[in-house]
């Protein structure tokens, strides 16, 4: 699958991922600068993962994504710009400040509601199917979800009903647990459950499953485009477990940059690689390995992706602007949103 | 004018549903309860089976289905069962559909119809015979209906089902057999417009559901002994019809508030709040709350009578408001 993609469309591709790195660069920043004060999740380590998933989906395709979205809303082509404002709790954001960080969407896309609530993705995704499934046409719901989810109650459910009425949702479970600390070793919750192999889950249910490196942009679109067109062709539900090594700076319960902005040249200076997470920056961060993939194949050269990021931090810069410029809502503004 | 039981009623709105909307779907089991008004199901099942679904128990994940669903703009009837049914599906409720339309910033409307049964259902005890619309009024973002009538359920169901908000109706678990005149044409009844269902100058009952009929069988005692009694049917919690309460209270200056729900938290307890905010200086003496005691339900007969409402209750009520028996001057 991974020849179908020309230098054009592979630059495009790793543009996206370095503009979640860059926006959640400046998120996390933005934060300890104290220009907003919200529990935040970071994206870092998963982009090639959600790059990948929206590069399958059509634009009449619906999603559902939860706490940990800013990577989907960014990868899915949400203007940077309107989605910090948003985190920023600005009334210029993509829902007048009042998602914030947890519940930012962006329905002209695609997006439903974002819950917090883990496992609220995996319900809400399973109606979108079910109405994308009475509808005419091919379109498919997606719900984006951690490995925490298959925890609650209500994912088996929505599995068990996605399974009964054969819904086309293709499920994909962003497994950022290995490597975690969880809560019983100080840092974020990670997996806490009697299943050893998460797919066994779906497999009850007799939802066709399969796992893939989160790390590889081709492998992930590869399965993901599958299992799209498995939901196209009104197949029923397809599950993707997708894996990513814990980024040290989500281990905490509020993220640090602890493995410090990304430096590009990391891609193919190997001097630049140091220190203690040295290991992640050579084999776990997906941004590098696709941009040492481009450089490799010759897609790209030393300068060009130098220039590629020097544009992406811009438009990021750009977006911090935007966002610290933008006014809070009215206060009596919350009143309009309540009823239609 | 014909005469119709609430499934009936039910009924004649679902089938002008499915008719004009043909993505329109009814999700649920036992839609019209488990008594004998549940067999008036069939014919619409055989009718619209392909868009009848019959959910596994799984209250939270159907409500959110109904929800997902709706936000990309179909409509799903979703019959969550009884009352304490809904409570697994009470973060569904609360987290996925209340606040979604909030959180966006006003860009996704969720059309999502949920209907309940409440009441007491006699020996049904601890799990079956809850009345939580304190609970679910605490939740901005639903609209709640509460027909006291088979009339009434047709007319707000109707406006339910049109609505681009999230509707919560809540039918008595005891009124699908209920009959009324009920017209055969489609209808609507709006939202948070309250229906004075029966004048008088001396106290004001205010009630919804299933308590409309207990307050006006109230007011016909009250009458004999010589008190005017004026009943409102609320017919929507959200939107309330302050201005409906306030002008009856100015008109009486006493008032009692009937709820089938629990005292504390609830229903009535917020009615008698807005009235001491708002129209306090119409009141001649403390307004009184008839509702549930604050225990959870037995199962026994002695005990259900004990801790619910009653028309002897509200006329206790309403006597000891206008002041030991005797009435109060009118018109003052």
């Amino acid at each position: 699958m991974a020849e179908r993609w020309d230098k054009a469309d592979r630059t495009r591709l790793l543009e996206r991922m370095l503009t979640i790195r860059r926006f959640e660069e400046a998120v996390d920043r933005l934060f300890h600068e104290q220009a907003f004060f919200a529990h935040y999740h970071l994206y870092i380590g998963q982009e090639a993962t959600g790059v990948a998933v929206m590069e399958a989906l059509g634009p009449d395709d619906r999603l559902a994504t939860h706490h940990r979205n800013h990577g989907h809303v960014i990868a899915r082509g949400s203007d940077p710009s309107l989605a910090l404002a948003e985190i920023l709790g600005r009334d210029t954001g993509l829902n007048h400040g009042c998602a914030g960080t947890l519940h930012m969407s962006d329905p002209d896309l695609g997006f439903i509601s974002t819950s917090a609530i883990v496992g609220g993705s995996i319900s809400l995704a399973t109606g979108a199917g079910f109405a994308l499934k009475q509808a005419d046409g091919d379109a498919v719901a997606v719900g984006l979800f951690g490995d925490g989810a298959l925890e609650e109650g209500v994912s088996f459910e929505s599995l068990n009903m996605a399974a009964l009425y054969s819904l086309p949702v293709v499920y994909v479970c962003e497994n950022n647990s290995p490597g975690a600390l969880g809560s019983a070793g100080g840092g974020f919750p990670t997996s806490v459950s009697a299943v050893k192999d998460l797919t066994d889950i779906p497999r009850t249910f007799g939802i066709p499953v399969e796992t893939v490196d989160g790390r590889r942009f081709d492998e992930v679109h590869e399965l993901a485009a599958r299992a799209v067109d498995h939901c196209r062709r009104r197949e029923g539900p397809y599950f993707i477990h997708a894996v990513t090594d814990r980024w040290a700076g989500s281990q905490p319960l509020w993220p640090e940059m602890t493995t410090g902005e990304t430096e590009i040249a990391r891609a193919y200076d190997e001097a630049a690689i140091e220190g203690e997470h040295a290991d992640w920056f050579r084999d776990h961060d997906p941004v590098l390995i696709y941009a040492r993939e481009l450089l490799a194949s010759g897609d790209l050269s030393r300068d060009e992706l130098a220039e590629l990021d020097a544009r992406v931090t811009a438009r990021i810069a750009e977006a911090s602007e935007f966002a610290l410029a933008g006014s809070p809502p009215a206060p009596e503004s919350v009143n309009d949103y309540v009823f239609a | 004018m014909p005469t119709k039981n609430y499934a009936d009623a039910m009924l004649d709105v679902l089938r002008t549903a499915m008719e004009e909307d043909p993505s329109f779907v009814v999700m649920g089991n036992e839609v019209l309860g488990i008594g004998p008004e549940g067999a008036q199901f069939e014919p619409f099942q055989r009718e619209y089976s392909e868009r009848i679904y019959f959910p596994p128990c799984s209250e939270a994940s159907f409500a959110a289905l109904a929800a997902g669903a709706a936000m990309c703009g179909q409509r799903v009837f979703a019959h969550l069962g009884l009352a304490p049914f809904t409570y697994p599906a009470f973060s569904s409720i609360a987290n996925e559909i209340a606040s979604a339309r909030t959180s966006s910033g006003g860009r996704l409307d969720v059309p999502v119809i949920m209907h309940m049964s409440h009441g007491l259902l006699h020996g049904g005890g601890g799990q079956h015979s809850e009345t939580p619309m304190g609970m679910y009024w605490n939740l901005p973002g639903i609209e709640i209906v509460m027909p006291s009538g088979a009339r009434e359920v047709k007319g707000l169901l109707r406006t339910a089902i049109r609505s681009d908000n999230p509707t919560l109706v809540v039918t008595h678990a005891f009124g699908y057999g209920a009959t009324d005149d009920v017209p055969d044409e489609d209808y609507e009844i709006p939202f948070g417009v309250a229906d004075l269902r029966r004048e008088g100058n001396d106290v004001t009952l205010v009630a919804c559901s299933a308590m409309v009929g207990v307050a006006l069988e109230a007011a016909e005692q009250l009458a004999a002994d010589g008190v005017g009694a004026e009943v409102i049917d609320l017919r929507t919690l959200v939107p309330l019809d302050e201005a409906a309460i306030l002008a009856s209270v100015a008109k009486t200056g006493h008032l009692v508030v009937v709820d089938e729900g629990r005292l504390r938290c609830g229903v009535a307890s917020e009615i008698a709040a807005t009235v001491s905010e708002r129209g306090f200086d119409s009141l001649r003496a403390p307004i009184a709350r008839v509702a549930r005691l604050d225990v959870p339900v037995s199962a026994s007969a002695i005990h259900e009578a004990h801790i619910s409402p009653s028309a002897e209750k509200i006329v206790a009520a309403a006597k000891g408001a206008v002041g030991a028996g005797a009435p109060a001057a009118s018109g003052g």
